[in-house]
């Protein structure tokens, strides 16, 4: 039976070293059939995301340490955040996911047009979750709470307030903050790629190239996209809703 | 594995792999629509629940929904229920290094004590 396959597949190989007599054009010479290109793409865009779970994962671990050696600081620090903001962003990333699942849809469809449209949604839901993003940061270094750059907790009564009776200080909420922008940041630079990459899909399903079985690339990028919406599915309960969240602002009511 | 062999060694590109569409994953659309409104439900509840001070039980409760959210756009979005087995084993593989370094990690600094920080 293995060897069987072994000849079999070495003469593929001859068969089709010269230019895939047999197979369509978007098959790569080095490969034997679509099928075994499919398998091989698709194990190399796993391991890819398996680099990229690596890479947010030092971060999630990173935040996983300081909370549990400041709790009251990351309890404190999450209250400054707008959670009617985030929710809007799970939500618009969350449809977008589904946007994007349409888009593979249409594209094995062999719909160029659905496709197109698909994936400009995608496209749109991804820059109102950058838009939003860019608000909140904005509000976040108005209200003097992004280390480095405007950072000036210690010079807020409110702040100082929040901190009494508690074994914290600034420095520690600054902590919460440097993990927010790293995470939402190193999150953000992915959904710009993302962007892009949708931008340059669109184009190219504009001009059909994914169809007659070409779709697996609308696959691939789907796979990133969903990927980075996972991402945001973690960061989102522990960046926001650490616990006990009060509508109207700074509670900070920690016991 | 037979019915790979089959398309592999026959010459003709025959049935159902004439268009090339067989070869990707077709799931009915339905499908999307429902994992879509079961991970809003989900948002909703992780919400509600944030509202309430729950103390330790607010941690688990939001990362018990987050896991189900991310399984559902990973079995659904992903196709991972659709694929391949060898394709499961390298999902799962970034899964297991990412415990192994948690596990171990915070087990070292959960067995002994906080490291002492500057302005502590």
């Amino acid at each position: 039976m293995a060897s069987e396959t072994v000849t079999a597949g070495q003469h593929a190989v001859a068969e089709h070293a010269a230019d895939h007599p047999h197979g369509p054009a978007y098959l790569h010479h080095h490969f034997d059939d679509v099928e075994q290109q499919r398998e091989c793409t698709s194990l190399g865009m796993w391991s890819f995301l398996a680099t990229e779970i690596m890479m947010f994962g030092g971060l999630f671990f990173v935040y996983s340490l300081y909370r549990w050696l400041y709790p009251d600081a990351f309890h404190i620090g999450s209250h400054h955040l707008n959670i009617t903001l985030g929710t809007g962003n799970t939500f618009v990333l969350l449809f977008s996911s589904l946007t994007m699942a349409m888009a593979v849809h249409f594209a094995t469809e062999n719909n160029p047009r659905m496709t197109v449209i698909c994936l400009g949604l995608t496209w749109i839901l991804g820059a109102a979750f950058i838009g939003i993003k860019a608000v909140e940061w904005t509000t976040d270094y108005r209200e003097g709470l992004v280390p480095g750059l405007n950072w000036t907790y210690y010079n807020h009564e409110e702040g100082l307030r929040e901190l009494a009776n508690k074994p914290i200080g600034p420095q520690h909420v600054m902590m919460y903050f440097v993990i927010y922008f790293s995470m939402t940041g190193l999150h953000a630079i992915h959904m710009i790629i993302g962007l892009i990459l949708v931008g340059v899909f669109m184009r190219y399903a504009a001009k059909g190239q994914f169809n007659g079985g070409n779709d697996q690339p609308v696959e691939l990028m789907g796979l990133y996209w969903h990927f980075v919406d996972i991402v945001w599915v973690f960061l989102f309960p522990l960046l926001y809703l650490i616990a006990g969240f009060h509508p109207g602002g700074l509670g900070g009511g920690a016991p | 594995m037979a019915a790979h062999d089959a398309t592999h060694h026959g010459h003709g590109h025959d049935h159902s792999h004439a268009h090339g569409e067989a070869y990707a994953v077709h799931v009915p659309t339905r499908v999307y629509y429902w994992n879509f409104a079961a991970l809003m439900v989900l948002l909703v509840i992780t919400l509600f629940a944030a509202y309430f001070d729950l103390g330790e039980w607010n941690l688990f409760i939001a990362m018990t929904i987050a896991v189900i959210k991310a399984l559902l756009i990973v079995l659904f979005f992903m196709h991972l229920a659709y694929s391949t087995r060898l394709v499961r084993v390298f999902a799962g593989a970034a899964l297991f290094w990412l415990i192994i370094m948690f596990v171990l990690t915070l087990g070292d600094y959960f067995a002994r004590q906080a490291p002492s920080m500057p302005g502590h």
